[in-house]
């Protein structure tokens, strides 16, 4: 991008100032700290300049928002001509509460809407479980039937909004539930729009809520991605997510790494059912993690489009531009959230936010600052809303796209990140793919090492937590927070209990029974799945065909 | 040879945040602890079985997810139902400090909320800890 | 507090609880009321006064010491964790209570799973634990993972696989930290599973860490030994390097769904064919896989191993087999017990560091110590010394 005259002059000139000023202050004052890194650990440079990006190729390595190899963006316009969708992830308690926070969230301006399942739904059981026991409308919603479906979203129409929903292993039930549901409320299913997360393998590197081995839970997966591909052509399949990858404490480019490496195991999966790549691949998605170092942040999303879009165009030979884009969902850094002093957090999020903004995302979830205190209330909530606001509407990141393209430490950082990237994604190649990696715990140890570094530096004070190794004080407990009712479980087992006692007793055999059979072979099981929650299957019920089918999952992993 | 403290670690209930647990469990074997990780979604009377073959001296419980008022006490009366009073419990996560309160009365020497200096947690256990 | 009267007879487990429940927090660290010594506890009891009743349990704590052997055989999980910990810890006062169980060993069968890191022994021996459970008999499992030499702290892993049979009464899982005794096994190990035997469990299943050579150990004291390859490991090599392929009665080729595994099915046969020592031994090693995860060959290994079995009990292998590690054993226990009585001796009085001061400036040699050394042990004890 650069003369190489200009450069000899930059890199003479880069010498004099280091040999000179800088050193002459060196002499003086010391900085603060013998190394400068960020938050992953990256080593950080006093000053960058056009010498470290002179390999840079503009075409080829930025080139223009919406094009090949969309570094710069996946849209032509990007904020320009629509915001990212604001979209807050809620559920508590039951249906019924949960669906008044959706309509307090739709009339306050929000775009989307995102469900939070309780523990036991998306660990496949019902809530009358004896492992459900103390968890029932805990974290997310409760939801064990199709009627508990419709009382969610009662009052909002499937053709209005679209619907995020985090469910992984039983992905195929929560979404035949919304289907049918769809259908009763007389939309057609291309008119519905909205995400599953029904990414199985991070469940299995680090967020705990897997149901079935690797195998039969891949399957699970690609069947849902191959029946929308044909009936329901405006959802995203599956959300490929980097996000707790990051929680569990993995550095920006791990996140980044091993999401692709997800990735890569979902589109061969499917490539291998017979799909073809341009069918599918434009409906993956992603969702990510936003910590506070703005401009790693920046830099990471930067890189894993440009990887991404390369990964689909040389490996799986993806001709259509839309299998090459990678679409994002972000969440900003729920384990970057204090305790101590919680109204700091409201900063932490702000930042986080305008990182998202000026990385370019989709579609955005803002945490609430009481969050590492308890579920938020709903105060909180709308300061999380308000922020994604301010950044989108005050903060003027949104006027000019990728605008910190060329900045020469965005830039170089972009491309050291792409690099770990690589060298990750050639490694876990040789080992023989992302389920052999998962299988060899090889991911999950990379993961916790970087979280027992990091718990170092917190520890030994090299890295400054603001209310938690510095800037301590006394403060008095918090007030005002949140409780969730703790008669939610007998409540969803009374109804639980009515529901079994009242429904089609033939209809409902019949329609297991038909589930059964079809998951035995190589069939399509998304047809029966929502014949079953149609009898009134419930999640439990419909996962415990398939626990004894195919068994369950045992995690290999140790620490 | 010299005793070593015996520690299990468990997740009770269906939450999956286990880097917190993880971490911990590294931790106190690198302060010459013998660990023993039980993994997710624990009942009591597993947590509450491994304590007593493994004869523990600790159990430390991580929840996330809100489920502490009802599993930590529950694990602290199996412990006694089965006449294991001196095996120190203690716990760890996101829980609200008004419900502290609650839980060492019901038998939880010591709960270690975010942002918890691991050697805080490793000096009180280490102080805490029976005899055998 | 209520004056406890007759049904303190019942059984020793509700005794101890009500003891509990009336002594409430101060009896919490000093716990160590023998039932043998219960006899005595109504009389402590009708004091009526909790704060002497305490200092009479603390007081009488210290002088009691459980009946940990009789407790064992009446089939208290909590007396076997107890004299485990005991073991481990080389604490004397375990061996009186061994010395008790020793009569009632020799019943259990001992089954040794041994393999590379990531074979996956932890989740075959889940899925066996399963098996044998479903012909009723009940199991005894012994973990063996190895102990940092650094910190001398261990991470011990291996419950996570096996968690659902954590709560059935008739499955007892111990882990257990290697504390630096090589072997991939835990010095306590040997001893550990005579407690398991006396205590009833019918099948002794012992899983160690595979590395290198030591594992070479579990043959000392398994009846049948399991050696778990998977492919892509370059296992066999590394195996036959290591001296692990003459160990073994059973070859488990787990994760047999992957690639290489008919190769690796090959290799190893080839190579029990090729071994003329056990063309000697009149059993034939038996080549299996498995895919534990999905409990794929699980039942068909298990009965490989009730073939094993039968045939050292028809050969009378078995008894040679256990004559061997008895012999081996004892010869080893001495061993142990005089170093210890010799290493300790020459440590008083800093004699040890004396001595190593003197070789180390060439004022004598290690050969003329030793033998110093020893003709002191040679026709005396310490103590026959003293007195002559």
């Amino acid at each position: 991008m650069f003369d190489e005259k200009v450069l000899e002059k930059i890199k003479g000139g880069k010498e004099k100032w280091d040999q000179g000023p800088v050193a002459k202050t060196l002499a003086k004052a010391p900085e603060q700290k013998p190394v400068f890194t960020t938050i992953s650990g990256t080593p950080v440079e006093r000053l960058y300049t056009p010498l470290d990006i002179a390999g840079l190729d503009y075409e080829r390595d930025l080139g223009f928002p919406g094009q090949f190899p969309y570094t710069r963006g996946v849209q032509p316009t990007m904020y320009r001509g629509r915001y990212w969708t604001m979209r807050q992830y809620a559920g508590f308690g039951s249906a019924k509460d949960t669906n008044a926070r959706y309509r307090y969230l739709l009339q306050q301006g929000q775009t989307g809407l995102s469900v939070a399942f309780q523990l036991p739904t998306q660990a496949g059981y019902d809530s009358d479980h004896p492992l459900s026991m103390g968890e029932v409308g805990k974290v997310g919603v409760a939801v064990d039937s199709i009627e508990d479906m419709k009382v969610l979203f009662d009052g909002i129409p499937l053709d209005k909004v679209t619907t995020s929903m985090t469910i992984n292993a039983a992905a195929t039930v929560l979404l035949g539930m919304y289907l049918a549901l769809a259908e009763e409320q007389g939309v057609p299913w291309d008119k519905v729009g909205g995400t599953v997360q029904n990414d199985v393998l991070k469940e299995i590197i680090c967020r705990g809520q897997y149901i079935y081995p690797p195998k039969p839970t891949m399957r699970l997966t690609v069947d849902l991605i191959e029946f929308c591909q044909k009936h329901v052509p405006r959802w995203n399949t599956i959300s490929i997510s980097g996000y707790h990858i990051r929680e569990s404490g993995s550095t920006a480019a791990q996140e980044m790494a091993f999401t692709i490496a997800d990735g890569i195991a979902y589109t061969q999966a499917c490539i291998e059912r017979g799909m073809d790549v341009d069918s599918f691949a434009p409906r993956l998605s992603f969702f990510f993690n936003a910590f506070t170092n703005v401009l790693e942040e920046v830099a990471k999303f930067r890189a894993a489009r440009r990887y991404w879009a390369k990964i689909m165009k040389e490996r799986f030979k993806a001709k259509d531009p839309r299998s090459m884009m990678l679409r994002y969902h972000v969440q900003t850094g729920g384990v970057t959230l204090t305790a101590q002093q919680p109204l700091n957090n409201i900063v932490r999020v702000a930042l986080q936010t305008y990182a998202t903004a000026l990385g370019g995302a989709q579609s955005l979830h803002t945490n609430s600052y009481d969050e590492a205190l308890c579920l938020p209330t709903q105060e909180a909530v709308t300061v999380a809303l308000r922020t994604q606001q301010i950044v989108a509407e005050e903060s003027g990141a949104t006027d000019s796209i990728d605008p910190l393209a060329g900045c020469y430490y965005v830039e170089q950082m972009t491309n050291k990140i792409e690099q770990e990237i690589d060298d990750y994604i050639k490694k876990i190649d040789a080992m023989g793919g992302t389920l052999a990696a998962i299988e060899q715990g090889y991911i999950q140890k990379e993961i916790q090492n970087s979280a027992y570094r990091f718990q170092k530096e917190i520890e030994s004070g090299e890295r400054v937590y603001v209310g938690i190794n510095k800037y301590t004080m006394e403060e008095p407990p918090p007030t005002n927070l949140l409780k969730v009712d703790m008669s939610v479980g007998d409540v969803e087992a009374a109804k639980l209990k009515k529901l079994r006692a009242e429904r089609d007793q033939a209809k409902w055999k019949a329609a297991l029974d038909k589930l059964r059979q079809v998951s035995q072979t190589d069939e399509n099981v998304m047809p029966a799945v929502i014949e079953a929650v149609k009898a009134k299957a419930t999640v439990g019920e419909i996962c415990d065909v398939w626990r004894d089918i195919y068994g369950q999952y045992r995690p290999k992993e140790f620490v | 040879m010299a005793k070593k403290i015996k520690i299990i670690v468990a997740k009770p209930g269906l939450d999956g945040h286990d880097r917190g647990a993880k971490l911990l469990a590294r931790i106190f074997a690198e302060e010459g602890m013998e660990v023993v990780y039980t993994g997710l979604r624990q009942t009591p009377e597993m947590i509450v079985a491994a304590a007593e073959q493994e004869d523990a001296d600790v159990v430390g419980l991580s929840s996330l997810s809100g489920v502490h008022n009802y599993f930590f006490p529950k694990v602290v009366e199996l412990l006694k139902s089965k006449g294991l009073n001196d095996v120190l419990v203690v716990g760890g996560g996101i829980i609200p400090i008004e419900d502290y309160d609650f839980l060492q009365k019901s038998g939880v020497k010591a709960i270690f909320g975010p942002g918890t200096p691991t050697m805080d947690i490793v000096s009180f256990i280490k102080s805490n800890v029976r005899a055998r | 507090m209520e004056r406890p009267d007759a049904p303190y007879c019942e059984s020793p487990a509700i005794r101890t609880l009500s003891i509990y429940d009336e002594v409430g927090d101060s009896a919490d660290s000093t716990c160590e009321i023998g039932y043998s010594h219960l006899e005595l506890l109504p009389r402590m009891l009708s004091a009526r006064e909790p704060v002497l009743l305490s200092v009479v349990v603390e007081r009488t704590s210290g002088l009691m010491n459980r009946d940990y052997a009789k407790q064992i055989l009446e089939g208290s999980q909590q007396a076997v964790a107890r004299l485990i910990s005991w073991l481990e810890d080389e604490d004397e006062r375990a061996y009186p209570f061994m010395e008790e169980l020793y009569p009632h060993t020799g019943k259990a069968y001992i089954l040794g799973i041994t393999g590379s890191p990531g074979a996956g022994k932890s989740t075959l021996t889940d899925k066996l634990i399963r098996n044998i459970r479903k012909s009723g008999l009940t199991v005894g499992i012994v973990a063996v993972d190895p102990s940092s030499p650094f910190t001398g702290g261990a991470l011990l892993g291996d419950r996570i696989r096996m968690s659902e049979h954590s709560t059935d009464p008739d499955v007892y899982i111990r882990s257990m930290a290697t504390r630096g005794f090589l072997g991939g096994m835990a010095k306590a190990t040997c001893d550990v599973v005579k407690v398991l035997d006396a205590f009833g469990k019918d099948v002794i299943i012992i899983e160690t860490v595979g590395v290198g050579q030591d594992e070479v150990d579990v043959v000392g004291l398994a009846d049948t030994t399991c050696v778990v390859l998977v492919p892509g490991l370059g296992d066999v090599i590394q195996s036959m390097k290591a001296g692990i392929m003459e160990i073994a009665d059973l070859y488990v080729v787990n994760k047999a769904d992957r690639e290489g595994a008919d190769q690796l099915n090959m290799e190893v046969s080839a190579r029990i064919e090729q071994d003329t020592h056990i063309k000697m031994s009149g059993w034939t090693p038996t080549v299996h896989k498995t895919v534990a995860v999905d409990n794929v060959g699980i039942k068909e290994l298990w009965e490989a191993i009730l073939k094993h079995k039968d045939f050292l009990e028809s050969s009378g292998r078995l008894v040679e087999k256990r004559r061997n590690q008895t012999y081996q054993e004892t010869l080893r226990m001495i061993h142990n017990e005089m170093f210890r009585l010799i290493r300790d001796q020459l440590q008083e009085n800093g004699r040890l560091d004396r001595l190593v001061e003197e070789i180390l400036e060439r004022r004598r040699d290690p050969y003329s110590t030793m033998r110093e050394i020893l003709d002191e042990w040679q026709f005396f004890t310490p103590k026959q010394k003293e007195a002559s």
